[in-house]
């Protein structure tokens, strides 16, 4: 199958203009971080600054939507890293009654759709009366974590040898020492990695903040607030920077990785 | 006494998790359902009145945008197989040892926020921006040609930001097909389009559903691109909801917008898995 039906560099082509593609409105987002416009109004080309980069945090609101997003996002990725990891080790591990029902429940979380999610939440906090705010988008962004972190540690269970858990009881181990020294260090891969999906999940979610955000602003939500005034160029850079950060943690990662695999 | 705390274990791991997910997520469903059928308006209150008139109402009133929004939903999709499926085979068989850097490249976008994506293409495609502009001042397209505010754009939007969602089941899936497969379907002397036909499409199936599933429902809930590169008259049911809910505060009305949207994407669902024969829908989509 070395020369299928659709080969040769046509199709080589394709893909890498798909990538481009996908990669389109990012370099443009990139590039106009270093435009030299004047005023708010960054919509024409005016030569190339590093200004904005100076003028980063000069957006008091924009600076502190950014705060709150890394501050809600870090918190997401504490509770939730938990209380997933926990599901998906339970998962993963014994078989009980109730786990379909429990697998179910968190398949609907996952296909559910945002915008469902987002107002069914509202609606119990409309009725309870519960005011909105930082804690109300905590809350929901911990609710739609819980699942994607429990479905990739539970992965992350099924892969491992219970044997060693056995050995450790076996050699007088309590439950607790076990799950220390042996169980925790074998997961810590699939929680660390479900715990940085909750944190970028979070980081990045609009809809179900933007129903139950009350007066707090994120950084999606303040960058759609200014879509009738115009994007300042500090949108640009920050974007440009989280973005910057994510391409170094996953290309750190699969330098870590391939070097683990060396060794 | 041990054996009992043995099997009281898996219960004590899932009680916080489960707890947070059945008070923030399965009982505001059971709260809207409850919400949609009552009545009233905000500033004198609801009433539980079970009756359907919010469902007969939303549905009458908005039913436009409803089927605007199967119709962008399905579009986006169908599109996205189109475009995603080469290059899921293209990676999948001939990425060789690079096929990591490719898909690494896939996920890119997911780096940047959806907000600030869909904005970036208002940007680059709005009437005298970075790709209309300098057409339009060359002459190669007339002065009142545009592309934003029309269903094209929202449907672009849709099939670009859910792209990589589609792409990497359908990898996943073929990927997983066994090289020796293909062979013995050439040694039993199937030409290659049979052999793309009967034995690869058929493999990447499942692929295809984990990826429609992962596309379709976003798409048709999505409001954000029918905001931003939709203008007016491309609204769709995510927009009503939005506004019922958090402009006019008509709860009732939203909420019976919102049941009916999640009971047509559930009809969907089970149709299409019904349609492809995948007995555990459920089974699929867990693993």
């Amino acid at each position: 199958m070395k020369r299928g039906l659709l080969r040769g560099r046509g199709l080589q082509i394709y893909t890498w203009l798909v990538i481009a593609w996908l990669v389109l409105p990012i370099a443009v987002m990139i590039l106009f971080g270093f435009n030299d416009t004047h005023g708010r109004f960054n919509t024409s080309w005016q030569g190339f600054t590093l200004k904005w980069y100076g003028k980063l945090f000069e957006i008091g609101d924009l600076t502190q939507a950014l705060v709150n997003s890394l501050v809600i996002a870090v918190l997401t990725m504490l509770v939730a890293g938990v209380l997933g990891s926990l599901i998906g080790l339970a998962l993963g591990r014994y078989r009980f009654r109730g786990a379909g029902a429990m697998n179910l429940v968190m398949f609907a979380a996952i296909s559910c759709a945002e915008i469902v999610m987002g107002a069914s939440l509202l609606s119990l906090f409309v009725t309870l009366a519960v005011p909105l705010g930082f804690w109300t988008i905590v809350i929901s962004h911990v609710m739609f974590s819980i699942s994607f972190v429990a479905v990739t540690v539970r992965a992350r269970v099924m892969t491992l040898d219970a044997s060693l858990e056995e050995a450790a009881r076996d050699l007088g181990a309590g439950p607790w020492t076990t799950f220390r020294l042996v169980t925790l260090p074998m997961i810590f891969p699939g929680v660390l990695a479900g715990s940085m999906l909750a944190f970028a999940l979070s980081i990045d979610d609009f809809v179900i903040t933007n129903f139950n955000s009350g007066g707090t602003v994120t950084f999606p939500l303040w960058i759609w607030g200014a879509t009738r005034v115009g994007i300042p160029p500090q949108v640009n850079v920050m974007g440009t920077l989280i973005f910057a950060a994510g391409v170094l943690i996953a290309l750190g990662n699969a330098l870590l990785a391939r070097r683990r695999a060396n060794a | 006494m041990s054996r009992l705390r043995a099997s009281l274990t898996p219960y004590a791991l899932l009680f916080p998790g489960t707890l947070w997910l059945a008070i923030f997520f399965v009982i505001p469903t059971v709260v809207m359902l409850s919400l949609s059928l009552q009545s009233g308006d905000v500033v004198n209150g609801y009433a539980f009145t079970f009756n359907w008139h919010s469902y007969v109402d939303g549905i009458s009133t908005y039913h436009d945008q409803i089927i605007r929004s199967l119709v962008y939903g399905l579009a986006s999709t169908l599109i996205q197989i189109v475009i995603g499926f080469p290059v899921a085979y293209w990676i999948a068989f001939k990425g060789g040892s690079r096929k990591s850097v490719y898909l690494f490249m896939l996920l890119l976008p997911f780096l940047v926020s959806f907000v600030l994506r869909t904005i970036s293409w208002q940007f680059f495609l709005s009437d005298n921006g970075l790709l209309l502009g300098p057409l339009k001042s060359a002459g190669l397209v007339p002065q009142d040609f545009h592309i934003l505010a029309t269903s094209a754009a929202v449907i672009g939007g849709l099939a670009y930001n859910f792209l990589p969602f589609m792409i990497l089941p359908m990898y996943v899936a073929l990927e997983r097909i066994d090289p020796r497969v293909l062979e013995a379907a050439q040694d039993l002397y199937a030409s290659k389009a049979q052999t793309f036909l009967r034995v690869v499409l058929p493999l990447s199936l499942p692929g295809v559903f984990a990826g429609v599933l992962m596309t379709f429902v976003p798409a048709t809930s999505d409001y954000v691109n029918a905001s931003v590169l939709g203008g007016t008259s491309n609204t769709m049911v995510g927009n009503v909801i939005q506004n019922q809910f958090l402009i006019n505060q008509d709860y009732p009305t939203a909420s019976a917008l919102s049941f009916t949207l999640m009971a047509l994407l559930l009809v969907g669902i089970f149709a299409y898995a019904r349609a492809l024969g995948t007995e555990d829908v459920l089974e699929v989509a867990a693993r």
